[in-house]
């Protein structure tokens, strides 16, 4: 069992002492964050803040958890094959093994009292969290909420049965629900979802997609008047519903959605999904970018989502869900008053005022590359273990997260899987080739430490390997960075990188930890 | 007359126990079981058998 110390915790988001700010025009202490206060009303960043998947900021510092208790379905989806399950998969809909509302509820309090950063319990299936009566899904969040009252509580839905319980919901204090939307027209849908469960009734066909459609907009209206959250998923499917996404991101605003998160479709052939078997491919880094910047205006554009398991556990980007098996967590000492509730107040008090500095210092950092603007943003690979800094070895990198800089500031636009390049020691060239197709379009990689040998592979794929800042904050970083790179450009002692492309990493990732 | 559930096809998601109107589907050494005797197909209740019906494996059919 891996025990985790405070000391080791707050390694993560450790304060150095920060240069007093200068004087930037910028008078709030949010601005700089593009998550900040300056653009959400109060009330509702104190709902998102320390959410890890509503608040792009939280989730390099708190975790969640995914409690897999709901089992049943009531539509099926072509990216669906509930048979298949790897442990070694990170996709929605799998799990390793079903909980009962008792057992998931003993392995929340278990998981609270070692991880501090846990901020969230989500029920995400593995089927639908509100089908077959929600049973397990209520029994579950009226035990979890008088147990552990600190933990937010949250649910993801396609939205068929929503309408239903909407009041229940509210009842439970649930601040925080995401439904899937692939679409707002029938005539799409019906290339998504071959059949849906509802009113006692198999529907198919464009009927099917008719009352899904009707369903989730209804559940969407009734959360925001509910003053519930939304946040919207949607799964892009090149051909199929690519374009029409930006109806569904007009549909959903519309109805007052908090949050809109375009993934990737995930379709290798080995999952037996519908999409996979017919070859349906899913889309490129450049496409999915392209089409959530098209989104993104009035509305929040998700772009942290690791498209997680409905039994992950961690901070996102990471599972320890191998730690709290069942079996396990029967043998554990568990806290069931509370579990660690002191430590997660601490963490989250340090956390506090980390942010509240982190603000400042962004501030700052963009006020340097001012008189930058109307320049060319680039994309720079970082390889981190959260708390927003430049904390992880190239080759120890199980992703990288992408920043999109340019003067208005260094922006998270997304993340790319990397399978283990580096295990114990001698990196493997196939394992390196992966890495670049995955940071392609980037300029350069940010990182802790790097080797002699990948470091001149990069080179020569137009990758700068950085080391620099190394344990640095990565925002400003990446803004330093970004003007020396301008600096460069404009002397001519570097060229521009045009039209590179990347590979979204489709198969089998994993994030454990020994 | 009624129907049973094919093991290997089973994925032991449980909606055909929810959905069953007359409590003939439990779970039994891991997997779901139709009692014969308390299903009806659910003629006169529903259109079709409710577990057939929301069963993603398709794996509910005529004994």
């Amino acid at each position: 069992m891996n025990v985790i110390s405070l000391d080791s915790i707050f390694g993560l988001g450790e304060m150095k002492s920060q240069p007093a700010p200068e004087a930037s025009g910028c008078t709030t202490s949010s601005c700089g964050s593009s998550d900040g206060p300056s653009d959400m009303a109060p009330e509702v960043w104190e709902k998102v803040k320390n959410h890890p998947c509503y608040s792009e900021e939280a989730h390099h510092y708190y975790a969640r958890m995914h409690v897999a208790v709901a089992p049943a379905c009531n539509i099926q989806c072509n990216y669906c094959n509930r048979k298949y399950d790897c442990a070694n998969e990170s996709r929605p809909g799998v799990v390793s093994e079903k909980l009962t509302a008792e057992q998931a509820v003993r392995k929340v309090l278990a998981v609270a009292a070692e991880i501090p950063q846990l901020s969230v319990v989500g029920i995400a299936g593995p089927g639908d969290s509100l089908a077959a009566g929600a049973k397990q899904t209520i029994q579950t969040f009226e035990q979890l909420s008088q147990l552990a009252p600190d933990i937010k509580l949250c649910l993801s839905t396609n939205g068929l049965a929503l309408p239903d319980y909407v009041d229940r919901l509210k009842g439970l204090n649930i601040d925080h629900v995401t439904i899937t939307i692939n679409m707002v027209d029938p005539e799409v849908g019906q290339h998504i979802y071959p059949w849906i469960f509802h009113d006692h009734k198999r529907w198919t066909g464009i009927e099917a997609s008719r009352i899904l459609h009707e369903r989730q907009m209804l559940g969407l209206e009734m959360l925001r008047d509910a003053g519930i959250l939304a946040k919207i998923n949607s799964v892009m499917i090149p051909g199929i519903n690519d374009e029409h996404l930006l109806d569904v991101n007009r549909e959903v605003k519309a109805r007052g959605a908090f949050l809109h998160n375009i993934m990737p479709l995930i379709s290798d052939a080995a999952h037996g999904t519908h999409f996979g078997l017919t070859g349906q491919r899913g889309p490129t880094a450049k496409e999915l970018k392209a089409l959530q910047d098209k989104c993104e205006g009035d509305m929040k554009l998700m772009r942290h989502c690791r498209q997680c398991r409905a039994d992950a556990v961690g901070l996102l980007g990471e599972d320890r869900g191998d730690e709290f098996t069942a079996e396990k967590v029967m043998q554990m000492d568990v806290d069931l008053d509370g579990g660690g509730f002191t430590k997660r107040e601490t963490y989250r008090e340090h956390v506090e005022a980390e942010r509240a500095l982190r603000h400042e210092s962004k501030a700052a950092a963009i006020a340097e590359v001012a008189h930058m603007a109307g320049e060319k943003p680039i994309l720079i690979a970082v390889a981190t273990k959260g708390g927003e800094r430049i904390n992880e070895h190239f080759g120890h990198a199980k992703e990288f997260q992408i920043y999109e800089v340019n003067a208005e500031g260094a922006k998270f636009v997304g993340h790319r899987r990397v399978d283990l390049y580096c295990e114990g020691g001698s990196g493997d060239e196939d394992g390196l080739g992966t890495i670049i197709q995955a940071i392609n379009d980037c300029v350069a990689v940010f990182v802790a430490k790097i080797g002699g040998c990948p470091s001149k592979s990069l080179e020569e794929a137009g990758i700068d390997p950085v080391d620099r800042f190394a344990f640095e904050y990565i925002e400003e970083s990446a803004l330093a960075y970004y003007a020396d790179y301008s600096a460069q450009l404009s002397s001519g002692s570097i060229v521009e990188k045009i039209g590179a492309d990347a590979v979204i990493r489709q198969g089998a990732y994993t994030s454990k930890r020994a | 007359m009624a129907l049973k559930i094919l093991k290997n096809d089973c994925t032991v998601c449980g909606a055909c126990e929810a959905e069953c109107p007359n409590e003939a589907i439990s779970f039994k050494k891991g997997t779901y079981v139709i009692d014969p005797v308390k299903c009806t197909e659910c003629q006169g209740q529903f259109d079709a058998p409710q577990c057939a019906a929301v069963c993603p494996a398709d794996c509910c059919v005529a004994a």
